[in-house]
């Protein structure tokens, strides 16, 4: 027995990725190979123990599933070829029915209503082939409650416990996507700021759409926005707080401010000011209201991001005669350029192409970015030794790109075609699984919230 | 119908000029007899019933500007220069807004979706000030010109094609206040 089940491990692990370890633990690689095949788990509905709510404890099911197979590391199996059906949460499944039906692992949940009219959801995982349950936290299950209006939160942060307990990896579904939500002609755009849940559900418009609003990003607390929007006929840089609703002009400056993005403390935004015809970058203390200018260079400098360290920011800059990618220390001293010298910027894209809207991702060792080269657009993502580039997607237009906060998928919009109206997609860092984001309009200027309290 | 009309009335001035400049000399004066009395001319016709006849726009008007100057140039891709047959355009504007001082414009600066958001918003912001700066280098009070940028965000051409990006890639003189009508 033992025998044989070294063996399906080590089959999987040539064949699907999973790591083989001391205890032969199911764990699922994320940067698997090539021939990669996602894993097998099986979430049956989750058993109803206290009231008689089916369709909810089945939507909360049907929410980690989801969430679960949108990471393309997994495979949901199909609930027909169960053979056990009288899982109960308390008690050890029988493995060897989920082995039949080659299932790595098992998510057992229990639903209750409770006499204060709220809810709670226990799950535990199941590690098929060992044969053991997977502690999570130290805890060989996780119980959560919450008033019913809050489920789908419930549902993500039990997806989130089972993808962080076997990947790794830092968890992403509780969280939402700020985007822009644009309807009408094209040559009478409306765009609106526009929020939703990671997985697309809870759309909501933020702004009526009366003027033009672009690029939206989230504060780390994800309780405020930062926007560009035309209001009064000028475009300049807002802040927005999600729960109030309250818009807020930044700064007092004379030309317009664009391209905002939250420092990694929160405590500043950093923008661009064009005035005169020249773009320079700029930092503002969003307690004190000072800022700081950062470049001072005839070029556009645009699109600042922070390093999570927040030492270094990336930009976009045309000095060097097209848009490309440079590092400068936050402080403005000069750097060691990885392509030598030492300058205040330093230039890390030399490929062909155009490079712009770089991100850093929130590891600190890559920035995420759009090239085009060749009538084409590309979502890469290159070191910030300017080593390492690799495009991950390209179609007619696909710009924008932004990460998750565990650095693992990027978001971005796609016109997939000459004329198509843009759209949310999403990519892992490997390259594979591309996904459209279901959104009732057409979509652009997606930013990932970082994961909810 | 726009540049139809544009043409005709560059044509119709062209043809004015032509004719002047080719004239003959006139000839010399001839002395006449003294006038004789004549009978008094018949009263005139009562004046023909108004027909709407296309006169042009009135002089000073946002119409005249659209129609007898030219309201946008057209940059190359990725360029934010002038080239002449923008300079020629730019003269035209700046002497129309010497001829009607109250007039105020705002300067567009708009780009192609050929780049990304943000960049193309910097381009933008450079092709309006780039214009405005030939506009003042000819004269044009800087009080009297803002400047915008829209990046790609107001295209004029709806296509995903080279003519429409071309298009989509222009400086726009907008008049804000001052015109006649």
């Amino acid at each position: 027995m033992t025998r044989l089940l070294l063996a399906l491990v080590m089959a999987f692990t040539a064949a699907i990725g999973l790591a083989p370890t001391a205890s032969a633990e199911l764990k699922v690689l994320v940067e698997g190979p090539g021939n990669f095949k996602p894993v097998p788990l099986a979430i049956p509905d989750f058993e109803v123990r206290g009231g008689t709510n089916t369709d909810l404890a089945r939507q909360i099911a049907d929410v980690v599933r989801n969430d679960l197979e949108s990471t393309g590391l997994f495979e949901m199996q199909n609930p027909a070829s169960f053979i056990q059906k009288d899982l109960s949460i308390d008690v050890q499944p029988r493995f060897a029915d989920w082995k039949i039906i080659k299932t790595d692992g098992l998510v057992v949940g229990a639903f209750e209503e409770l006499p204060d009219g709220k809810i709670a959801v226990s799950f535990r995982l199941w590690d098929v082939y060992a044969g053991d349950v997977m502690r999570i936290n130290g805890q060989p299950g996780r119980r959560l409650t919450t008033t019913p209006d809050n489920w789908r939160r419930i549902a993500h942060k039990i997806a989130d416990s089972i993808y962080t307990r076997l990947t790794g990896e830092d968890p992403y579904f509780d969280t939402r996507i700020v985007y822009i939500a644009e309807t009408g002609p094209k040559l009478n755009r409306v765009k609106r700021l526009a929020i939703m849940d990671s997985d697309g559900a809870n759309q909501q418009y933020l702004t009526p759409g009366t003027n033009t609003v672009l690029t939206p990003r989230f504060s780390p607390s994800a309780q405020e926005i930062t926007y560009m929007s035309y209001e009064g006929g000028k475009p300049r840089v807002y802040l927005f707080n999600i729960e109030t609703g309250r818009q807020e002009l930044l700064g007092n400056f004379p030309g317009m401010t664009f391209a905002p993005r939250f420092s990694r403390d929160g405590e500043s935004v950093l923008l661009t000011q064009a005035n005169n015809g020249n773009s320079d970058l700029y930092i503002m203390n969003l307690q004190t209201r000072q800022s700081r200018r950062l470049t001072d260079h005839p070029a556009i400098d645009t699109s600042p991001s922070m390093s999570p360290d927040g030492k270094a920011i990336v930009f976009t800059s045309d000095r060097g005669g097209s848009p490309q990618l440079y590092i400068m220390n936050t402080d403005g001293s000069p750097r060691t350029c990885p392509s030598g010298g030492r300058d205040v910027a330093c230039r890390i894209t030399f490929n062909k192409g155009q490079y712009s809207t770089p991100v850093w991702s929130p590891r600190g060792d890559l920035v995420a970015f759009t090239k085009q080269l060749g009538g084409k657009f590309y979502i890469g993502v290159i070191g910030t030794d300017g080593t390492g580039e690799r495009l991950l997607t390209e179609a007619y237009l696909d710009e924008g790109p932004d990460w998750s906060p565990n650095g693992r998928v990027i978001v971005y919009f796609r016109e997939s075609r000459p004329g198509a109206g843009p759209q949310l997609w999403s990519v892992d860092l490997s390259g594979r699984n591309e996904r459209r984001l279901q959104t009732q309009t057409e979509a652009s200027d997606p930013a990932w919230s970082p994961l909810l309290q | 119908m726009k540049s139809y009309l544009k043409i005709s009335t560059a044509a119709a001035v062209l043809i004015a000029l032509g004719a002047c400049a080719s004239q003959p000399e006139p000839p010399p004066p001839v002395e006449e007899a003294p006038p004789v009395e004549q009978p008094a001319p018949p009263p005139p016709p009562p004046p023909p019933p108004v027909v709407e006849e296309p006169t042009g726009p009135a002089p000073g008007s946002l119409e005249d500007f659209r129609v007898n100057v030219g309201e946008r140039v057209y940059f190359d891709l990725n360029e934010y220069r002038l080239d002449p047959d923008d300079q020629e355009i730019l003269k035209l504007q700046a002497a129309w807004l010497q001829s009607y001082p109250s007039v105020r414009i705002m300067v567009a600066g708009n780009c192609d979706e050929r780049g990304t958001r943000e960049y193309n918003l910097a381009l933008g912001e450079r092709r309006a000030s780039v214009v405005k700066d030939y506009l003042v280098s000819l004269g044009v009070d800087p009080s009297r010109i803002d400047t915008i940028s829209y990046g790609k965000e107001r295209p004029i051409a709806a296509g995903s094609d080279e003519a429409s990006w071309a298009l989509n890639r222009n400086g726009f003189t907008q008049i804000v206040s001052g015109t006649t009508s």
